[in-house]
């Protein structure tokens, strides 16, 4: 038996208008992927405000698209979504239902993520130290604003197990929402390592959304069919593990074996030790061969025993930033930027505001490509230059940026200031600290709730 | 022997994790794929992207998709949510990469990357009613 799986979502702020395209086409499952690196820290300040919040809002969205579905035992729903409060998403997710007038719709949630609360606890069991840096936890520089461990496909695999039909997450690894349906609907065992690892393989490939369907291509990225109507991704995978990529019949975009592997690699650091919760899968072991027609067939993964540990992410106040932009044009463009932004620089000091951090790019030089742009000789028809800085408190970083506004009449000639987002509101800087935490302090504390709607 | 940007040759995506980039290069057939094998070194990696990148760099060989992956440590400004930098997830370092000149056999040294044919997008635009070189309004409207 073949199971479809599709990934209707790559982050939050994505359209859910592509769950149409998929539903359509028929999948046995549509996972949601709502959650970056940065994005609980948004929802965190979200609950702060409102206790009833903590998820991504744009939920209703998509189970509005898919609940019918659901209730008509077509497709079945499995989301992170719930970011750092699951228990308000499904409350949302039961009061979506009852708007559409549906019933007998069962709805889990996966708890247990949030470390937030016992760091300091955990902390005296295990060391927390930065995987990036190497830095101890007591080097934090200030109070975690949130912490979680990126559980894996388990509690999911249970919840379906009781019967679920959406399945609402905190934080886990990206692709377990795709690994769990695999495991459940082909009683994959936790450790046959090679079916895992397939499933895991399978979940990278469509946790991105549009990134697998023509979406974010190089090379011959406008020979995309219809990119205004790019699809979704769609596997169907085998009870052995065999996997095609494809995307909804009546639809814009490309599956091609160049789609995915762009995909494959995305944000990876060793292709063959990809360090997941279930898994540790080798994503060179695994055969591509394009059948034409959008259908990629992959084969042949191989994964081995999982490691001890959940990568955990905290996330602590780092500073306020702000921002502000001027334009100038020819003649002498590039010239005339980079002596307004040491001008601001001046005037700033002057002022006694203290910068921790500046960040001077220059649009229509360097910004982007820095020291890997060729010198040229060359005159930029017009230059922008973005000054960006880090300051100790949003009240300077605001100050800071009203040293700009003066330029338009006192720096060189016919700069434009207040482009874009202008000197605009501070905004607070997040630092973000990635570690691990052993399963064996993370797993007594997850608990899987289904509730029938 | 003739110098080529592996823009010629290769295509790429970025992306991040906390302070570190992923940069992938995808050679376009295996005769490439040996080449960059040899020559887009790690170090040399390093020293094209100089003072973007504060940590080390790291290559890993993915020839079942005729890939190179690099890892690059310290290059985000801190990261996504902590950096001042425009392009905080590094999206645009695959392109940066691509910028580099390699030397390539004789054989590769008439490749060129494709060029974009954006006709469908002219067509659109095209389809707007244009009131000025830059001042457009919606399809239909008078």
């Amino acid at each position: 038996m073949t199971v479809r799986v599709a990934g209707g979502q790559g982050f939050y702020g994505d359209t859910p208008r592509a769950v149409e395209g998929l539903l359509a086409d028929g999948v046995d499952y549509l996972c949601l992927e709502a959650l970056a690196e940065l994005t609980l820290a948004i929802l965190q300040k979200d609950r702060q405000k409102d206790e009833t919040r903590g998820f991504t809002r744009d939920l209703p969205l998509y189970l509005a698209a898919a609940l019918p579905e659901v209730a008509a035992g077509r497709t079945r729903v499995i989301t992170n979504a719930g970011g750092i409060n699951p228990t308000a998403a499904a409350r949302v997710a039961a009061a979506t239902a009852r708007e559409l007038g549906l019933t007998g719709i069962r709805v889990a949630t996966v708890l247990g993520d949030d470390l937030t609360t016992r760091l300091e606890a955990l902390a005296r069991e295990t060391p927390l130290t930065n995987l990036d840096t190497g830095a101890a936890f007591t080097e934090l520089p200030s109070a975690a604003l949130f912490a979680s461990a990126y559980l894996g496909a388990r509690p999911i695999v249970e919840a379906l197990a009781q019967g679920a039909d959406v399945v609402i997450t905190g934080r886990c690894a990206d692709a377990a929402l795709f690994l769990a349906p695999l495991v459940h609907e082909h009683g994959w065992a936790w450790d046959d390592w090679d079916r895992l690892a397939a499933g895991m393989l399978v979940g990278h490939l469509l946790e991105c959304s549009g990134q697998t369907a023509g979406g974010n291509l190089s090379r011959d990225w406008w020979t995309v069919a219809r990119p205004w109507d790019l699809p979704y991704p769609i596997a169907e995978v085998d009870p052995d593990g065999t996997a095609v990529i494809t995307k909804p019949r009546a639809s814009g975009g490309r599956v091609s074996f160049d789609t995915v592997r762009h995909q494959l690699l995305y944000e990876v650091h060793d292709p063959a030790r990809y360090l997941t919760p279930d898994v540790v899968a080798d994503f060179t072991s695994a055969r591509f061969d394009d059948l034409g027609d959008d259908r990629v067939r992959v084969t042949g993964v191989r994964g081995s025993a999982a490691t001890a540990t959940y990568k955990a992410l905290l996330c602590h106040h780092a500073g306020w930033a702000g921002e502000a932009r001027v334009a100038f044009s020819w003649p002498d463009a590039a010239e005339k930027a980079t002596a307004a932004s040491a001008i601001f620089v001046e005037r700033v000091e002057q002022a006694g505001l203290t910068v921790d951090e500046w960040c001077i790019e220059l649009w229509g030089v360097d910004a982007l490509g820095g020291p890997t742009v060729p010198g040229t000789s060359a005159e930029p028809p017009e230059v922008v230059a973005r000054v960006a800085w880090r300051c100790a408190d949003a009240t300077t970083a605001g100050l800071v940026g009203r040293e700009m506004v003066p330029l338009t009449l006192s720096a060189p000639p016919a700069g434009m200031t207040g482009m874009g987002r202008g000197a605009a509101r501070p905004t607070e800087l997040l630092g973000i600290w990635p570690t691990l935490v052993e399963k064996a302090l993370v797993d007594p504390h997850v608990s899987v709730h289904v509730e029938q709607v | 022997m003739a110098r080529l940007r592996l823009h010629e040759l290769c295509g790429y995506r970025s992306g991040d994790k906390g302070d570190v980039a992923d940069v992938a290069l995808f050679a376009d057939d295996q005769t490439v794929y040996d080449v960059i094998v040899r020559e887009v070194t790690a170090a040399r990696v390093r020293d094209h992207f100089g003072a973007m990148v504060a940590g080390e760099v790291v290559r890993y060989e993915v020839p079942n998709v005729l890939a190179l992956n690099f890892v690059l440590r310290g290059a985000l400004g801190g990261g996504g949510p902590r950096s001042l930098r425009s392009d905080a997830l590094g999206k645009t370092l695959g392109g940066a990469l691509v910028r580099l000149e390699i030397e390539v056999p004789d054989e590769l040294a008439d490749r060129r990357a494709p060029r974009p044919d954006i006709g469908w997008a002219h067509e659109i635009l095209g389809h707007l009613h244009r009131v000025a070189p830059t001042s457009v309004l919606p399809r239909g409207s008078r």
